[in-house]
């Protein structure tokens, strides 16, 4: 989808949100668009829309030729739109009613050529820049001669070219592809729109796919289309930059331990997807965000299928989420519909609606997989991813719920959700013990750490809460088996602490027998140390006593030298004997 | 345009074409000749090009040229057509 359109085609915008992006800016000016396609299809509402969108943004006159339907009809079929067209009949859009009357008698060949003076005449009165023919084949059918048909249409575009008016050509065609009786428009014009109406599975798709476009690149897939209560729109497919402001922001998910969890809760703007069971408490999940987000002052919108609101309301009252006075305050808005809608685009189509309307921060679709059935199909899976896509766009937190029954990947990888889905929580049951209980395990949260463990959920009066299971001997235990392991638990550490505090006792018994050991020990040492010295002190007099004896001896012996010597060595005992000590 | 007028039998026509297309051209003869043939006690004819009476055609919802619009005696009548194929015309102008 590159811009790549040559100068001399100049473009105007539909209004038909997709188509325009699709065809690099709407459809050929000054040349003629061919829309074709079976009964039901849309073209009608394609070529009105067209000429509505001129009037409002360009205000520009067009002139609408209805060959099959009334005009009143025509109009009322369009007040469903939000296009005010009794206003623009008066001033911007002037239908013509050219259906002939059935009691006309034919007698001869007849041609256009009043018609379009006629219809000149108008166009110029208006400065009108648009024309429309809508249902060209019940013109043709009433020429009934194929060289007729083909002079009238070669009559119609040269008429076309000449007043350089921007027509639109609707043609209603069988679904049999051989049905190629008025090829030739095809040739004729410029551009060629067809849509298509199928049935798959019993649910309605709408497509639509531009099979020609001279001096203009276009895509060429055919892209399913809704028609809201907005008019008609493409859920474009096509190749698309995915350019999203991410928030840093995180939002509460109702329940504080499954934020704890997550990290600080969900990421603003992303997706989350729970899934699991019936009856798994998904509702409940979705209720508490929803709640919470009120809370914050986050303006809301809780949509759901095949549930009515009162009924969501009351059910989520009884686990304490209250939801009333948010209703009440405006705040929080809620939509209940039916599953088996007219079409999935439509669907779809309708709650971009909503969402327009009341321009929430939060959503939440409960459940997404009502579409289940529908989702099966590419085409609508595509129209759910886009609508993701879009809420993404628009920077709204999304929670929606999706009923799986196991924790099949292809099941999921199916919808094609689980890849747009940023969080992914999925709940199970856990049987065992004759007790069914609730799981909770986040099985993917992009750009947040997350808790690996599986919780059990549970629900009571009081509220919501998740409480740690316990794995024991290879198994997850919950309700009563994790109390009684709860209560058991208790038990044992009890058991521990008294041991230990005994043991710790006994230690310190231990200690203090040892202390008293040391201090025996220590008591001894002194003692030996005491009997050590009383023995060098005895040591010590005993020699000087024998020092003593031996002068003693010499002067009994009248050793006449050594008296004197000796005299003056026997005067040395005279210092104290205590000094010995040290001597010893 | 021309007009002929005559109150004998009562029928007014009105004749719708545009310009010099064949049809209508042929249409304009088909008629005269067949009211000259079969109305010649009394007819009212008017003729609106459409080339220069847009307007008219309007006022009529005329969708193809050449219309022909039998507007008494009543019930009205709308023929379309270059008016040769002479049993249908002369059927729808007689019907009563």
């Amino acid at each position: 989808m590159k811009t790549r359109t040559p100068a001399n085609v100049t473009k105007f915008a539909t209004g038909i949100q997709g188509f325009d992006e699709i065809t690099n800016g709407g459809l050929p000016r000054g040349r003629t668009t061919l829309v074709m396609g079976g009964a039901g299809c849309g073209k009608t509402v394609f070529a009105l829309q067209s000429l509505v969108n001129a009037a409002h943004i360009a205000k520009e006159a067009s002139v609408f030729v209805a060959f099959e339907e009334s005009t009143q009809q025509i109009i009322a079929n369009a007040a469903t739109f939000g296009w005010d067209l009794p206003a623009l009949v008066k001033k911007k859009l002037f239908f013509l009613d050219a259906r002939l009357s059935p009691d006309v008698v034919k007698a001869g060949e007849f041609d256009l050529a009043g018609l379009l003076s006629l219809l000149q005449a108008k166009a110029t009165e208006l400065h009108a820049k648009r024309i429309v023919f809508d249902g060209i084949d019940v013109l043709l059918g009433l020429l009934d001669d194929p060289v007729a048909e083909r002079r009238e249409i070669y009559r119609l575009r040269d008429w076309l070219a000449q007043t350089g008016l921007t027509a639109t050509i609707t043609q209603k065609v069988g679904s049999n592809e051989a049905d190629q009786r008025y090829s030739f428009l095809q040739f004729m014009v410029d551009c060629v729109v067809v849509l298509r109406h199928q049935v798959v599975e019993g649910s309605a798709f709408r497509n639509l796919r531009v099979m020609k476009y001279r001096g203009s690149d276009f895509a060429g897939d055919e892209f399913p289309v809704s028609v809201t209560a907005e008019g008609m729109q493409l859920t474009n497919r096509g190749p698309r930059e995915l350019t999203y402001e991410v928030s840093d922001q995180r939002v509460s998910s109702g329940l504080p331990r499954l934020d704890h969890m997550l990290n600080g809760g969900y990421h603003r703007g992303s997706n989350v997807l729970i899934s699991g069971a019936p009856g798994t408490a998904k509702s409940t999940l979705s209720g508490l965000f929803a709640a919470a987000a009120c809370k914050r002052g986050d303006r809301t919108l809780y949509v759901s299928f095949d549930e009515g609101a009162a009924q969501i309301v009351r059910n989520l009252r009884s686990v304490n989420i209250q939801l009333a006075p948010h209703l009440k305050s405006g705040l929080l808005r809620m939509y209940s519909t039916r599953t088996r809608g007219p079409n999935v685009e439509d669907q779809f189509g309708a709650l971009r609606d909503k969402v327009r309307e009341h321009r929430p921060e939060c959503l939440i679709i409960d459940p997404l997989s009502a579409l289940s059935t529908k989702l099966s199909h590419l085409a609508s899976a595509d129209a759910a991813q886009q609508f993701l896509d879009f809420l993404k766009g628009e920077g709204i937190t999304v929670v929606n719920t999706s009923l799986m029954e196991g924790l099949s990947t292809d099941e999921a990888t199916a919808t094609g959700i689980s890849t747009i889905a940023d969080t992914w929580i999925h709940l199970s049951y856990i049987v065992q013990d004759g007790e069914r209980n609730r799981a909770l395990t986040i099985v993917k949260s992009r750009g947040t750490g997350h808790s690996n463990q599986v919780r059990e959920l549970t629900l009571s009066n009081d509220g919501v809460s998740l409480t740690d299971v316990f794995i024991a001997q290879g198994k997850v235990l919950m309700g009563v088996a994790r109390w009684e392991w709860e209560q058991e638990e208790t038990a044992a550490a009890k058991r521990t602490k008294v041991a230990l505090e005994l043991k710790r006792l006994q230690l310190q018994l231990a200690q203090a027998e040892a202390a008293a050991r040391l201090q025996v020990v220590h008591t001894e040492m002194e003692a030996r140390s005491a009997e050590i010295a009383l023995l060098a002190d005895a040591t010590g007099t005993a020699s000087r006593l024998l020092k003593t004896d031996r002068a003693v001896l010499r002067k009994m012996r009248h050793a006449d030298a050594e008296i004197l010597a000796g005299s003056r060595r026997v005067e040395r005992p005279g210092t104290p004997i205590t000094s010995g000590r040290g001597a010893s | 345009m021309a007009k002929a007028r005559a109150r004998t039998t009562g029928l007014r026509l009105r004749l719708y074409i545009a310009g010099q297309a064949p049809n209508s051209v042929r249409a304009v003869a088909n008629v005269r000749a067949i009211c000259d043939e079969h109305f010649a006690s009394g007819h009212e004819l008017e003729i609106v090009d459409l080339f220069k009476h847009p307007e008219r055609g309007l006022a009529d919802s005329i969708i193809v040229t050449p219309t022909l619009l039998k507007l008494a005696p009543l019930p009205a009548q709308r023929v379309i057509g270059s008016l040769s194929d002479t049993t249908q015309l002369l059927m729808a102008l007689s019907a009563k």
